[in-house]
């Protein structure tokens, strides 16, 4: 950047400082949403839902089917109200949503257990909110390695096989994607990030400009640059005071696992902040006024949280929407969070979800600039 | 007398907003160390020919020069030596006196910052309200604050749009004497009012109106060069003199000043041959030397009536 000048910059970053300081408001709203969306999507949208309509198809009634039954019930998560006799009657039942699974208990499942070729029982799962089945399927996985050791003594013994002597194959309906219940928690960093982060610094040059301290700004030798990254950083902590609430939240009240590194997932953070500020600074050279800035704020973040994987699977999108979805930072902030927290991805996995993030901050940094007006003309 | 000792020296510049000429051909020029008045209605672009001054806008057509620098190519080292006061208070509400400046100082990078803030604050005597927030001054301090901010990096041109307006008599006393000792240490200052007695105070003037330069030079220069005429009347029924008056030919302006009227036209033989007409021996008629604003209301009219 031609004539760049630290103390411009730091004279601009300090300033930010004392105003937001002063501006409780503003500063409240930004520890508020992340605490009133983990309330809203972590505690009011039940995360660890139980009593979920089953519907059994058994072909084997058997002692070892019968144990199986009674092991899923007493889990707590599978009530099994339903029963079906055809397998289009038990289609017939996911697909109306009058029950969540459907448990397919096949005929030769005793003689195939004895014989120890670990039958497969199939589960069908009515996958569309993963939030309600991910706990029932992970109980399942948790309860099908042990739920028959009581029955397989003596002779039977060797049938405790390491791997469990039932298969489960799990086949979820309707969303490709099988997404567990942490998908929630994780997935609100992106979208609390997104909404307080691009609304804070679409109001930015705005409010100079109406106030009329815009003029004044102009009149110094302070450059575009210099102004924008001097309204940036400040929030860049605000940000991360945010990302260590969800954080914090997501570990004590949700029991999310943290697999992978915190200190890269706090790197990454500061890109997608950046990347968000970025967006917000260049919605507030655009914008005549506060209100439309909001508005403009308004826009980019619906599409950022029903088109990035938060709101519905990524996959089952269709092609256009998977295309938009792509272009905005908090699809492949998603992705990285998720990564990284529950899969325990390191730098090598994530890095194709970093690139987007940092061609898109490159972009809008640029228009930002550049539409940035150094005369009143 | 060289280029060089003009602080501001342009000529014919021109800017349009859309299609509508807002500064038309003024050509203006400003000695070092002078106090320049600028005056004219609203709306007569006096604000937008400042901001092309001190490199906000870009003049359409016309060139010149700002403290030697072109104010079409130089307009970053302009501004590095102007001081700008807007017409609007455009400091930071939200930060107290001494931040404002302090924020103002770190972006000029004065070498020696907290010297250059306490100073700014003592010569204004601003000491005692460091801490108050912008936001809760009165006019009169408000105006005070943004005198001290733009002069904070010593700049060698100030250019102040309308600074008192809305501020008290002895305020604005106090603010024109520390104008005049800033011209005296050699600082030049183009200023703009709607004041007579502040215009009075300018070591020159220029008159804008509707975009155009209608005159220029010491006030007795522009008095001279409007050619008016201004009679004085005193007596009793001067409201029903006053009537008779207005709107014969010849006659342009007729103003109740208390208990005279004073009557004006830019045509000395056609008045008098009017006051011929009306005149009483129960009232007085003396002809004295036009004053600054009848001649600023004759010069608008006279626009008024080529431009619109
Ligand atoms: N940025 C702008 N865009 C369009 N019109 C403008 C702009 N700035 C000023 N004007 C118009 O130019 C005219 C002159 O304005 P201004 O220079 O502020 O006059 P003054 O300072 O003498 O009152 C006004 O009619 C105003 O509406
Ligand atoms: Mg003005």
């Amino acid at each position: 950047m031609n004539g760049f000048a630290f103390h411009r910059l730091w004279a601009v970053v300090l300033k930010e400082f004392i105003q937001m300081r002063r501006d409780r408001a503003t500063f409240g709203m930004m520890i508020g949403i992340p605490l009133l969306q983990l309330t809203l999507f972590g505690f009011a949208i039940n995360s660890d839902p139980k009593h979920l309509s089953t519907a059994i198809r058994a072909a084997d009634q058997g002692p070892f089917a019968r144990t199986l039954v009674a092991a899923m019930r007493s889990s707590g998560y599978f009530n099994l109200d339903h029963e079906a006799t055809t397998e289009a009657e038990a289609d017939r039942l996911l697909r109306l949503g009058e029950v969540q699974f459907v448990i397919n208990i096949p005929e030769d499942f005793s003689r195939r257990l004895l014989r120890g070729e670990r039958p497969t029982v199939l589960l069908e799962a009515d996958a569309t909110d993963p939030a309600a089945t991910g706990p029932a399927l992970s109980a399942l996985r948790a309860l099908s390695d042990r739920v028959l050791d009581r029955d397989l003594t003596g002779p039977l013994a060797p049938l405790r096989a390491k791997a469990g002597p039932v298969d489960f194959a799990i086949h979820a309906h309707y969303n490709p994607e099988n997404i567990t219940q942490y998908n929630v928690v994780p997935g609100l960093m992106g979208v609390v990030l997104t909404m307080t982060m691009v609304v804070i610094t679409a109001l930015a040059i705005t409010r100079e400009r109406e106030r009329g301290t815009m003029e004044n700004l102009l009149a110094t030798p302070v450059r575009p640059f210099e102004v924008m990254v001097g309204k940036i950083l400040p929030y860049i902590i605000v940000g991360y005071v945010q990302v260590t609430l969800i954080l914090l939240a997501a570990h004590y009240f949700f029991n999310v696992p943290m697999l992978g590194s915190l200190p890269l997932l706090y790197a990454v953070a500061l890109l997608f902040i950046a990347a968000n500020l970025a967006m917000g600074i260049t919605f507030s050279t655009l914008a005549k006024n506060q209100l439309q800035a909001t508005q403009m704020a308004t826009f980019f973040f619906l599409p950022s949280i029903l088109l990035s994987g938060f709101m519905f699977p990524f996959r089952g999108m269709p092609a256009w929407a998977q295309w938009l979805g792509s272009c905005l930072p908090n699809t492949h902030f998603l992705r990285i969070v998720r990564g990284i927290l529950l899969k325990g991805n390191g730098l090598a996995e994530i890095a194709p979800e970093i690139w987007p993030i940092l061609l898109f901050l490159a972009i809008v940094m640029t228009v930002a600039v550049k539409r940035y007006r150094q005369t009143l003309d | 007398m060289t280029a060089t000792d003009y602080a501001i020296d342009v000529a014919g510049v021109t800017k349009k907003f859309g299609d509508k000429t807002v500064v038309n051909a003024v050509s203006l020029q400003v000695r070092r160390g002078e106090i320049y008045g600028f005056l004219g209605p609203n709306g007569s672009g006096k604000t937008t020919f400042i901001r092309m001054l001190c490199g906000l806008l870009t003049p359409d057509v016309g060139t010149g020069t700002c403290l030697g620098f072109d104010v079409r190519t130089r307009q970053r080292d302009i501004k590095r030596h102007v001081g700008y006061m807007t017409q609007r208070f455009s400091y930071y509400e939200d930060l107290s006196i001494r931040e404002n400046l302090d924020f103002i100082a770190r972006l000029y990078d004065l070498p020696d910052r907290r010297a250059a803030v306490d100073h700014s604050l003592e010569r204004l005597g601003l000491v005692n309200r460091s801490r108050q927030l912008a936001g809760q001054l009165s006019g009169g301090w408000k105006q005070r604050l943004a005198l001290a901010a733009c002069l904070i990096h010593s700049p060698q041109l100030l250019l102040l749009d309308e600074p008192t307006a809305g501020v008290d008599p002895k305020a604005r006393r106090e603010f024109w004497d520390e104008i005049h000792q800033l011209a005296a240490d050699g600082l030049t200052v183009l200023i703009t009012t709607h004041y007579m007695d502040e215009a009075e105070r300018c070591h020159r003037l220029a008159y804008l109106a509707y975009g155009q330069l209608l005159a220029r030079g010491t006030v007795a220069e522009v008095v001279a060069t409007a050619k008016l005429t201004t009679w004085i009347v005193t007596g009793p029924g001067l409201p029903p003199l006053a009537a008779a008056l207005r709107g014969r030919d010849g006659v342009e302006q007729v103003v109740a000043f208390g208990n005279t009227l004073h009557v004006s036209g830019r045509d000395a033989a056609k008045l008098e041959s009017v006051i011929a007409d009306v005149r009483a021996p129960t009232h007085e008629w003396t002809c004295v030397r036009s004053g600054l604003e009848d001649v600023f209301i004759s010069l608008m009219d006279g626009a008024e009536d080529n431009f619109s």
